[in-house]
């Protein structure tokens, strides 16, 4: 069933839709990821522009994170206060990255910066979260418990705080910067910035792996919310009828994956997931260096 | 005074070319309306050819039908490869390009239209395309416009259907147009021309309106009219949409 698309002004399958949103809303019930670094390429290859496929994966995930949130405050699994926090920084980043955005589609060079932005970041935290989470599934089959708190430079900043829910008493600093990082991959690159966000926090906040998940996920909504009014309001790029189809596909995969992920051991989610966000990096990678088929593209007029 | 205006009237008749044919047509639809489910549609444009005199033998008739959608700026970047990738380095931006173009002939276009009459009634897309500024900073802007017409042409938005046109008896005349999807919305100027010996003997022009109606034109006006309404109300459907599923699918589970 093909179905016209306000905003983008194309017409697709919405099984099509549905199906995209419901494999992307497994994986991201699985991983506490947005599953926007998946959703984002895949919604350029069926042929939406980029600059809406941009702006409507940040609405569409804010509603599949929604029902995955919800379900871990019923775990109370998600750390209020550290999500507030990251959220502080989230916003921030989220009204650089636009501006960025705008800035560089006005000299055509938006696609190149989501390219490379994608290529970079899921290229390093892809292979560290391999490495890492292959060493750790040697060790837990070894039987010896990894050491997971470690003192490090974090701990020695200041403008510390409690977070009682993750058993930490760490700076602010480190987690505003990350969500400002994040804020800004949201807002450039359409995705929620779980892929950085969730190593993060493990890595380098030390937080216990059970409340990341759903941490991320509630720094997430409001983030990708604000990426939405604001791509709104200055792009006009939110298509509402495609959002919705995502979703829909994306919250019943999203509920089919939590419970897959709660199945799975923490090392072995993390091996997939790193082994996914190496395969997209490799196709993105692979796309800037092979000489296109077209040379030319057509953008919309305005600015140089 | 009744002299001088026969003079004046031989004289303009006589500037004009001869007008022996005259071409009648129609259109199976002027209005085209973009709903949820639009795949695309196709107009038969079809007519006929008056005459008060016997056709003139020398030059066989032929009909050329254009259809041309609403015209914006644009531009047109190309890819070179830098630092080992494939980067948009230069870019040239046109004043105007149509955003759907199809010439549809009964011959080859070529043979259908000199060159003269195609620059003087602007029939194929080449023509339709305007650089408005002289591009000092560009080797070939050819290049440019060639590249854009190539790229939407791939995508079914200009079309060249030669010899599409079917003519019985130098008479009746009829050919279909299928206008794609991904439609830009506005007037869609659709001419028809008769040509003999590559020069047009007469020509009519009519109007497709092409709209979105329901409820896709009320979310694009509300999208660009009231953005922080539409950005507020995306997301609160989104959010509900969301809860909504999974309490279904919770609902499904239980039982």
């Amino acid at each position: 069933m093909q179905i016209y698309l306000p905003i983008a002004e194309v017409s697709v399958n919405a099984f099509l839709l549905l199906g995209l949103g419901g494999i992307v809303g497994i994986l991201s019930g699985m991983f506490g990821v947005g599953g926007g670094f998946l959703m984002t390429p895949l919604l350029f290859f069926i042929g939406i522009p980029p600059a809406v496929a941009v702006a409507t994966e940040a609405n569409q995930i804010v509603a599949s994170s929604f029902s995955g949130v919800l379900a871990h405050l019923k775990r109370k699994t998600v750390d209020l206060r550290m999500g507030g926090v990251l959220l502080v920084g989230g916003l921030i980043g989220a009204a650089l990255g636009v501006q960025l955005f705008n800035a560089l589609k006005a000299i055509g060079q938006v696609d190149l910066l989501v390219k490379l932005s994608y290529v970079l970041f899921l290229g390093i935290i892809g292979s560290l979260m391999f490495v890492e989470s292959l060493r750790a599934l040697m060790k837990s089959r070894g039987g010896s418990v990894p050491k997971r708190r470690k003192h490090t430079w974090v701990h020695n900043l200041p403008f510390k705080m409690k977070f009682r829910t993750s058993g930490l008493y760490i700076s602010v600093i480190p987690p505003i910067l990350v969500g400002v990082l994040v804020g800004i991959l949201a807002a450039i690159m359409g995705v929620g910035g779980g892929f950085i966000m969730v190593p993060a926090m493990i890595y380098l906040l030390g937080m216990p792996t059970k409340v990341v998940v759903g941490t991320s996920l509630f720094q997430i909504i409001f983030v990708t919310a604000f990426t939405t009014l604001l791509h709104a309001t200055t792009n006009f790029t939110v298509d509402m009828g495609l959002a919705v189809l995502l979703l829909i596909g994306g919250v019943i995969g999203a509920q089919i994956g939590a419970r897959i992920g709660v199945k799975l051991k923490a090392e072995q989610l993390r091996v997939l997931l790193a082994i996914m966000v190496l395969a997209v990096c490799g196709k993105l990678g692979l796309d800037l260096l092979i000489m296109p088929a077209e040379l030319y593209e057509l953008g919309a007029a305005g600015g140089h | 005074m009744l002299r001088l205006l026969t003079v004046l009237s031989f004289l303009l008749l006589s500037a004009l070319p001869v007008r022996a044919e005259e071409v009648v047509a129609g259109l199976s639809q002027n209005r085209v309306s973009i709903t949820a489910t639009f795949v695309g549609s196709e107009i038969l444009i079809f007519g006929a050819v008056k005459r008060d005199s016997p056709p003139p033998e020398d030059n066989p008739l032929e009909v050329v039908v254009v259809v041309e959608g609403p015209s914006a700026p644009i531009t047109v970047r190309k890819k070179d490869k830098r630092f080992g990738i494939w980067v948009n380095t230069e870019a040239m931006e046109l004043a105007a390009a149509p955003s759907f173009y199809a010439v549809a002939s009964s011959a080859p276009l070529e043979q259908s239209v000199s060159t003269l009459d195609d620059l003087r009634h602007l029939i194929s897309v080449e023509r339709s395309i305007k650089i408005s500024e002289n591009p000092f900073n560009i080797d070939d802007p050819r290049e440019f416009v060639d590249a854009l017409i190539r790229i939407r042409q791939k995508s079914g938005l200009y079309k060249l259907l030669e010899s599409s046109v079917t003519l019985q008896k130098d008479t009746l005349f009829e050919t279909r147009v299928a206008l794609p999807a991904n439609l830009t919305e506005g007037e869609y100027r659709t001419r028809i021309l008769l040509t003999r010996g590559g020069e047009v003997t007469s020509e009519y022009e009519t109007v497709i309106n092409v709209q979105k109606v329901g409820l896709e034109r009320w979310i694009f006006n509300l999208a660009h009219e009231k953005p922080l309404i539409y950005g507020l109300l995306s997301l609160v459907i989104a959010i509900a949409a969301g809860w909504g599923a999974s309490a279904a699918f919770r609902m499904i589970l239980r039982n």
